[in-house]
């Protein structure tokens, strides 16, 4: 079952073409990590896919209607961002606000409990510390127990332990069936929690699959070694010296050591390993290619 | 409960709670009643329910240029707004609930003038005609609150405060709600009746005296709220258009 989808969706904002005919399908029980740097245009099909925004071209659907009819968006939870939180209001008072907008909302002193704000209810939101803020943000999304959660950088300026706190509770609302569509420039998090990761640069999608393949499809490895100089190699994406070792990140490891031998280049502690996804990831938006999007 | 309550309810817990904001739109209409109207008009028991009328119509203007205008400008600067947006209501129940939410905090504002107009001066009014000023309140807030949306909706809100300000003088002094009835200076009888503060103050004395209302004033409300909804319209949508569309 299709909970979100988005067929060919361009967003156009005066000039700038922020979304470039986007393809993307989200199905039910599905934990999807949305990728991609600042501006890459996550935040855009986020706020197409909620009904915030039109589309230029290109069509949406939300449990199979249109985004922008409030009767689509009853099963769906979207978090605020926190810095946005009415300040003055107590966060009892923001739950609840926001409780009166769904049916069957979860009880306000479950909710709390489970992202760790019991005692926190009588507080306005103003006083909380910012952990706090963004994990009552977070919270809302699950206020109306919906079946889609939408979460737009959930963890964003938060200590470990308050982020792996929220990973555990988006994790188990996954684990009781839960879909989940969560945007991060964390490739951490998407690595952590993601089982399917969609990657997006400069509007478009780069690479829609599970996170071992997206690593497949670009094929990094990190080819590092001890050498002094050396020359111009070809199919090199990225090149780092670290403690003496140089690391170059390629997306053919067997033909570059076939080059390094044939350039005669005297090097040591040859060591070929596969790249993290951060790696994959800086080095298809590096190139900037559309990779192909097995279905 | 409708979801419009709802998000009256959560406007007015949000706005009481810094109640300097509250007073803010009560106090000039009061300090000018405690300047102006007790010692000039108080012992007059006609003159100083013209002056009283005319300072809730002062209280009334004032609460809903500033609330709307200032308070409208600054929500579109919050994130909390769009997210609003994503719950299963859509934008007309918080709408909605502003503007009653407005309506609630003009008869607060209002709430010092009556009572310093009973305790302090001659103004009397039978219980009909109070009851006929509650209803006027309501009516005359209507082109004040679109004034106050059309300035929040069109402008940044630090060019909000500033515009609500530099409005607010000259309707009040110019539509004559400073001076009795009768006895304004010149110039301001020759521009009243075109200023839409005019329309709304005879609409007050109308309800709690035997004041017959200036047809010209009255026409020209109509006009200006006709005007005003075009332009607070127009606003709206502009705003929408360039955030939400």
């Amino acid at each position: 079952m299709i909970l979100a989808r988005a067929e060919q969706v361009s967003r156009r904002y005066g000039e700038v073409l922020a979304l470039d005919r986007v393809d993307l399908t989200v199905r039910a029980g599905e934990l999807v990590g949305l990728l991609g740097p600042n501006g890459a245009g996550k935040s855009t099909l986020i706020n197409l896919l909620v009904g915030l925004r039109r589309p230029t071209a290109g069509r949406l659907a939300l449990f199979g209607g249109d985004p922008r009819d409030p009767a689509s968006r009853r099963q769906l939870g979207v978090t605020p961002q926190e810095t946005g939180l009415p300040g003055t209001l107590r966060v009892g008072e923001v739950v609840d606000f926001v409780s009166r907008h769904f049916p069957d909302p979860v009880p306000r002193g479950e909710l709390l409990d489970r992202f760790g704000l019991a005692d926190q209810a009588r507080r306005q939101t103003g006083g909380l510390s910012g952990g706090q803020r963004r994990r009552l943000a977070v919270a809302l999304a699950f206020v109306g127990r919906p079946r889609l959660v939408v979460l737009d950088e959930p963890t964003t300026g938060l200590d470990v332990e308050a982020r792996h706190a929220l990973w555990e509770a988006i994790r188990g609302f996954h684990a009781e069936g839960g879909t989940v569509l969560l945007s991060s420039h964390y490739l951490e998090e998407v690595e952590a929690l993601a089982q399917r990761v969609v990657v997006i640069g400069h509007g478009r999608v780069l690479a829609d699959d599970s996170v071992a393949a997206v690593r497949g499809i670009v094929g990094v490895r990190r080819v590092s070694l001890v050498a002094d100089d050396l020359p111009a190699l070809p199919g090199v994406v990225a090149t780092e010296r670290v403690d003496g070792r140089v690391h170059l990140l390629t997306t053919d490891a067997d033909q570059l050591v076939r080059d390094l031998v044939a350039a005669g280049v005297a090097f040591r502690d040859l060591e070929v390993r596969p790249t993290s996804l951060e790696e994959a990831f800086l080095a298809i938006t590096a190139e900037d290619r559309p990779a192909p999007t097995p279905a | 409960m409708p979801l419009a309550l709802v998000h009256a309810r959560y406007q007015l817990l949000e706005i009481l709670r810094i109640p300097v904001a509250v007073v803010g739109s009560a106090f000039f209409p009061a300090a000018a009643m405690l300047f102006f109207v007790v010692p000039f008009a108080g012992d007059d028991s006609a003159g100083a329910t013209y002056a009283t009328a005319a300072m809730v119509t002062f209280a009334v203007m004032s609460a809903n240029i500033f609330q709307y205008g200032v308070g409208v400008a600054e929500d579109r600067d919050q994130p909390w707004n769009p997210y609003t947006r994503t719950l299963p209501a859509g934008s007309a129940p918080r709408l909605a609930g502003r503007i009653l939410a407005g309506l609630v905090l003009t008869y607060l504002s209002m709430v010092p003038v009556v009572v310093i107009a009973a305790v302090a001066t001659a103004a009397r009014v039978t219980a009909p005609q109070f009851l006929l000023g509650l209803g006027a309140v309501a009516v005359i807030s209507v082109p004040f609150t679109l004034l106050g949306l059309s300035i929040g909706y069109s402008l940044p809100s630090k060019a909000a405060i500033v515009v609500a300000q530099v409005v607010f003088f000259p309707l009040a002094f110019g539509g004559g709600l400073l001076s009795g009835p009768d006895d304004a200076p010149g110039f301001i009888k020759a521009i009243a009746p075109y200023l839409p503060t005019r329309g709304a103050v005879e609409l007050m004395w109308a309800a709690v005296t035997d004041w017959r209302p200036d047809p010209r004033a009255l026409v020209m409300l109509v006009v200006w709220v006709v005007a005003l909804a075009a332009v607070a319209g127009w606003a709206y949508r502009r705003d929408e258009g360039r955030r939400f569309s």
